[in-house]
């Protein structure tokens, strides 16, 4: 998706019109671009008034936040405590070792982006991998396979 | 919806509401909350509606997507009104035959119906179901019953009635002695007195002149979900309670952070408090008490730490989730430097109930220092995944082998952690404990905010206390130094453990680390860091004994501790494992016993899980 500074502009303004805190900024421009571009860091000090710094300490603070352009896929595997029991981090070692990244990279074709999550509280489907929004639950390693493949195979059609 | 001027207005809007509620008609309710939704039952809900449609039933039965009734383990579900019957694991290709069976023949359909795994018997009633029988669901109650996304069906169960009751008939300070009076204690964690909290925070509000009043829904534990099934199911009694509040503080403005994780929880309450506005209960002279309240939603980013309360302050103001010394607390100086009181989900959702039927009501439940009821999420290795409510004071042992199930697989209980990353475990020989405050504590464990998370046999209990002091260490914001530095030593002590170079010592150290750790740290997620590993210690120190100088992992779970070879009798040689090992250690000729070499083997345990005949070895 293409940077655009005016709708970054645009998405700053409201949220201060509507009395939103930069946090509350930063979380709009990453559901937009999935990613905080650096000059959304730069418009958004300078809307709100605060130094780069402090802005760039709330980008890295919180999880939500991505400093890095995500894939097109992305597989969020819980690592809450109930999947933790049930055999999450065998998932979670098969995605990284299918996919060659470690958890918080992207495949070098920007296909997939690999995170983890620390609970999603569907804690009755553990392990859980979510593929795009889309949840898949008690999962092993032969159902990482499968839904790896599903989506390659999707990806292969023109 | 009309704007409700008065309580009168209320009442008559209540009653039309419980009238139109025709307890003989039709109902079909189906959960469709996060774990039913994940579990596919919005697609069931769909193909319902439609079913019901292309049947001509639209008009006599009414279809409702309520909020998660807590029996995860079993979902999609279907109740259908007005027998109650109760339908699992349903699929959008089931429902043709419900509707012509069941809805349309009242014929229930018995492959749907839940099975008693200890007496076998098919159960066709929700309230049969060994799961709800010794529950006592209160802040629950409307869970499954109403769709959450029309305030009509609270308002057909009473609800805003303790909220006029309230505004209209008790002074601020009659409401705070009757939150007092119920005993209700923070259902956040840390246990401390609701109504003194109240008193102490509008104590400084007369003084300054106004504050802000927080509803805390950062549910940051992991395995921890009730939370998010209050503001799913029933947002109106968060919204309902948070009015109490600040009527009774003498504070105009709230604010509910929620944890951004939690869509559908954002989905309903913002939603809930649109209608709550539309109809003049939220907003300008609410019920023409001359009491002015509204609500806003603040988005939580992801940092575990939010959930501390100067924490959760620093996050709404735009910075970085730091916590900061108290006092002052919140109550003296909180948000933008005034009074702030800050309430769990849990607790804003009792207010309601306890104004509704008076302080003696609530304190009649409980124990004698824990009064009321008392939401756990019960995951982990059990049967009945899901939600439960307890009046405090019930055991443990009831909590899990009774409403839980027990322990699936013909496994053995080992372990239940109680209170997430902040809590103890609880081992075997204290089945037995009470559920309060104070017993809990005794152990070691916390009740927190009712994360119960249950380990077996095949749970190595060096390597789940070495998962929360990840968690813990990797969630500590790093201001100060016994936390950041501290859980960072206790980690990488565990790891090596786990990695089978523990050295003697080890243990002493951890103890005396998490001694320093607790006693030192600036706030509660590093005064509590430590607690699994101390309760761990405490009960399973053979376990643990067994790591370091034997070098062996009795649960069969620590890699460096382990090692997988194949059976030659089971093994048939059909190459599963051989084609998926990620390190080609295993060889072999097809149809014949295959072989893992041990030297090449990094231990991922693919071979183990997918292996059909039972054929790999782990020691």
């Amino acid at each position: 998706m293409e940077i655009s500074i005016e709708d970054i502009y645009q998405t700053l303004s409201a949220e201060i019109q509507e009395g939103g805190s930069l946090i509350a900024a930063l979380e709009a421009i990453q559901e937009q671009y999935r990613y905080l571009p650096p000059e959304a860091l730069v418009l958004a000090s300078e809307s709100f008034g605060v130094p780069l710094s402090q802005t760039y300490a709330v980008a890295t603070f919180y999880n939500a936040f991505s400093l890095k352009p995500k894939g097109k896929h992305c597989l969020n595997v819980c690592m809450g405590t109930a999947c933790h029991v049930r055999g999450s981090p065998q998932v979670l070692e098969r995605i990284e070792s299918k996919l060659a990244i470690q958890t918080g990279e992207t495949t070098r074709d920007h296909l997939f982006t690999l995170e983890t999550v620390n609970c999603l509280g569907a804690c009755a489907l553990g392990p859980i991998v979510v593929t795009d929004g889309e949840y898949s639950g008690q999962m092993n390693v032969a159902k990482v396979d499968k839904l790896l493949k599903t989506i390659l195979r999707q990806e292969a059609q023109p | 919806m009309m704007r409700i001027q008065s309580a009168a207005e209320l009442e008559a809007l209540q009653s039309t509401a419980s009238t139109a509620r025709d307890a003989n008609k039709p109902r079909l309710r189906v959960c469709d909350g996060t774990g039913c939704r994940a579990l596919g039952s919005h697609a069931v809900l769909q193909k319902l509606i439609s079913e019901i449609q292309t049947a001509g039933l639209a008009a006599s039965v009414e279809i409702v997507g309520t909020g998660c009734p807590g029996f995860c383990e079993c979902g999609p579900l279907i109740t259908i009104d007005p027998q109650h019957i109760f339908y699992q694991k349903v699929s959008p290709q089931d429902v043709p035959e419900i509707v012509r069976q069941t809805v349309a023949e009242g014929k229930v359909i018995e492959r749907l119906l839940y099975q008693d795994p200890k007496t076998g018997d098919m159960i066709h009633h929700e309230a049969e179901l060994p799961f709800y029988q010794n529950q006592k669901r209160l802040v629950l109650s409307l869970n499954g019953q109403i769709d959450p996304t029309k305030i009509e069906d609270y308002l057909a169960w009473g609800g805003y009635g303790a909220m006029a009751k309230v505004l209209t008939g008790l002074t601020p300070e009659q409401a705070i002695d009757e939150v007092k009076r119920s005993g209700l204690r923070g259902r956040g964690g840390a246990g401390f007195r609701t109504g003194i909290k109240w008193e102490l925070c509008r104590n400084n509000v007369l003084k300054q002149g106004d504050g802000t009043i927080i509803c805390n829904a950062d549910e940051g534990d992991p395995g921890a979900f009730m939370d998010r099934s209050v503001l799913e199911g029933n947002p109106h009694s968060v919204i309902e309670g948070m009015i109490v509040g600040g009527y009774a503080m003498g504070i105009q403005r709230g604010i509910v952070y929620v944890r951004a994780e939690y869509p559908l929880a954002i989905e309903n309450l913002s939603l809930a408090i649109k209608q709550a506005r539309q109809a003049g209960l939220l907003g300008k002279n609410i019920l023409d008490s001359g009491f002015d309240f509204d609500l806003a939603i603040r988005l939580g980013a992801g940092a575990f730490v939010c959930g501390e309360e100067t924490a959760l302050i620093s996050s709404i103001e735009g910075r970085i989730g730091e916590p900061r010394p108290r006092p002052p607390y919140p109550a003296e100086e909180g948000l933008w430097g005034k009074p702030t009181n800050i309430n769990n989900v849990k607790s804003w959702a009792s207010i309601p109930l306890i104004l509704k039927h008076g302080a003696d009501w609530y304190a009649g439940i409980g124990t004698e220092k824990s009064k009321g009821t008392m939401i756990f999420s019960i995951v982990g290795k059990i049967h009945n995944t899901g939600l439960v409510e307890v009046p405090m004071g019930v055991t443990l042992r009831q909590l899990i082998f009774d409403i839980g199930g027990g322990i699936p697989n013909q496994k053995a209980f080992k372990a239940a952690q109680i209170g997430g990353p902040s809590g103890g475990c609880i081992p075997r020989e204290h089945l037995d404990v009470t559920i309060d405050y104070e017993s809990l504590t005794s152990l070691g464990a916390i009740v927190g905010s009712g994360g119960l998370v249950v380990a077996d046999e095949d749970t190595c209990i060096v390597d789940f206390a070495r998962y929360f002091m990840s968690f813990t260490q990797q969630e500590s914001c790093g201001k100060c130094v016994p936390c950041r530095i501290g859980t960072r030593a206790m980690l990488a002590t565990l790891e090596r453990i786990c990695a089978g170079q523990g050295e003697p010592g080890d243990l002493e150290y951890l103890q005396e680390m998490g001694e320093h750790v607790k006693r030192s740290s600036l706030c509660g997620l590093g005064q509590t860091s430590p607690n699994p590993v101390l309760s761990t210690i405490r009960y399973f120190r053979d376990e643990y004994e067994a790591h370091i100088h034997e070098k062996r992992c009795p649960s069969h779970v620590c890699k460096a501790l382990i090692t997988y070879t194949i059976n030659p009798e089971k093994c048939n040689g059909c190459t599963v494992c051989a084609k998926n090992c990620t390190s080609s250690a295993i060889v072999g000729v097809r149809g014949e016993p295959y072989v893992i070499q041990e030297e090449m083997c990094t231990r991922c345990g693919v071979c183990f899980s997918l292996c059909h005949f039972d054929a790999i070895r782990v020691e």
